[in-house]
């Protein structure tokens, strides 16, 4: 029995990537990073910023989203994310600006703690790009 | 009468103005497709969105808790209403379709003495609506500078959106735009967006069975989501009405190149049949002249 599954991922702007041949998904939900197989609990959650991986019988692809919502159903895994690269074409500049205005924003004071702990995350992964 | 000179200037003249409309319905049919293609692209995310809403919005039990975006805030009097419109003319019946479905909306608050808030987007509705509504309009915005059609814009809608719920400036908020059928046909919608209507069309009964896992709960997941949700419902407007403004542009500009040629036609002829009745005036004069010698 094969124990491949669907995924979509999709922009606002139009459909990112989609792909029926995985076995593993390794997505950074808020609340921890969550690994998905086949027949996985129908689930939602949503992402923070961080590393989507994808596992397919043929490459295994990595992706930086920054924020977004995932579906498991029926062994179709949906994200939906308005901010997405693919870590093979990412653009130096605009990661080491993204950063910068991270960081600038955590300078700020009147930040609450939920949004400081997701930015200084962000300017976390965003680094472990940028070195890689 | 008008002289042979006039009419050959009338003449020109149409043909020039034939020119034009060509050219802007071959840059509309060119436009549309784009359009078209975008607003196609863009649909998967906007249903997917609903499709998990519509699944968490299943499982809340306790509705009196729940977020205030998804069953409002428990009253009606203050209706916001954002009216999208193109930023450019020429382009026959589209805003002004749109105008007249959001005019209508607008009696109906204003007669039932609640309150009406307005924002426009795109300049031309803002130029319709400001002789008779202007002081209800609250905020004006144009995209002009963009050129396509970006989520970026619409988030940045979506955000004056909540930031006015979270003020309490509204209660319930609408969205009118066009929906793109063909190129012949845009349809006016009108679409709550606060508080979130239970869709008419429940199609998806199956769905029902699925018991979700929830990390974080539902709560949470929620208010999260409902944010981007609008967001993602005047993106979505926001493509079908420029598919539906190039489509509307296209047919319009399409008749006034057709009502053009027609006039052409019946100006040539008659400028023909003046012609030669000069021509004849002169030869019989000509005639008489010898004649009478």
């Amino acid at each position: 029995m094969s124990n491949l599954f669907n995924i979509d991922i999709v922009n606002p702007e139009q459909s990112f990537l989609s792909k029926d041949n995985v076995f593993e998904v390794v997505i950074p939900a808020v609340e921890g990073e969550i690994g998905i197989l086949k027949d996985h609990i129908p689930i939602i959650s949503f992402l923070k910023p961080g590393i989507i991986k994808v596992f397919s019988e043929t490459e295994e692809q990595s992706f930086y989203v920054e924020d977004g919502i995932v579906e498991f159903k029926d062994n179709t895994l949906s994200v939906l994310t308005s901010s997405i690269f693919d870590l093979k074409d990412a653009d130096k500049n605009f990661v080491s600006e993204s950063i910068s205005s991270a960081e600038a924003e955590l300078s700020k004071d009147n930040i609450d703690d939920q949004k400081r702990f997701l930015l200084n995350h962000k300017v976390e992964v965003l680094k472990s790009i940028s070195i890689n | 009468m008008p002289s042979l000179d006039d009419l050959r200037k009338r003449i020109t003249s149409v043909k020039s103005t034939q020119k034009i409309t060509k050219a802007m319905k071959m840059v509309a049919a060119a436009k549309l497709r784009k359009a078209q293609e975008n607003a196609e692209k863009g649909r998967p995310y906007s249903e997917k969105m609903n499709n998990v809403i519509l699944n968490l919005s299943k499982s809340i039990t306790d509705k009196e808790n729940a977020p205030k975006l998804l069953v409002g805030t428990g009253e009606e009097k203050v209706h916001l209403c954002i009216v999208l419109t193109a930023d450019r003319g020429l382009c026959g019946g589209f805003n002004t379709n749109i105008i007249k479905k959001s005019k209508s909306y607008f009696e109906k608050i204003i007669s039932e003495n609640k309150t009406l808030k307005i924002i426009t987007v795109g300049s031309k509705g803002y130029d319709q609506l400001k002789r008779q509504y202007k002081s209800y309009i609250v905020e004006n915005i144009s995209f002009k500078e963009s050129k396509n059609i970006n989520y970026f814009d619409a988030d940045k809608v979506g955000k004056i959106i909540i930031e006015k719920f979270e003020k309490n400036e509204f209660d319930v908020c609408a969205i009118f735009y066009n929906k793109f059928k063909n190129v012949i046909t845009q349809i006016p919608q009108e679409q709550q967006i606060v508080p979130l209507n239970e869709d008419k069309d429940d199609k998806d009964e199956t769905g029902n069975d699925n018991d979700y896992e929830f990390e974080p709960d539902e709560d949470e997941i929620l208010s999260n989501l409902l944010p981007k949700n609008i967001s993602t419902q005047i993106f979505k407007a926001m493509l079908e009405n420029s598919a539906s403004e190039q489509g509307s542009r296209m047919t319009a500009m399409d008749n006034a190149t057709r009502n053009a040629g027609e006039l052409v036609d019946r100006l040539t002829i008659e400028y023909n049949r003046s012609r030669q009745a000069a021509i004849t005036k002169e030869l019989i004069e000509i005639i008489s002249g010898a004649e009478s010698l």
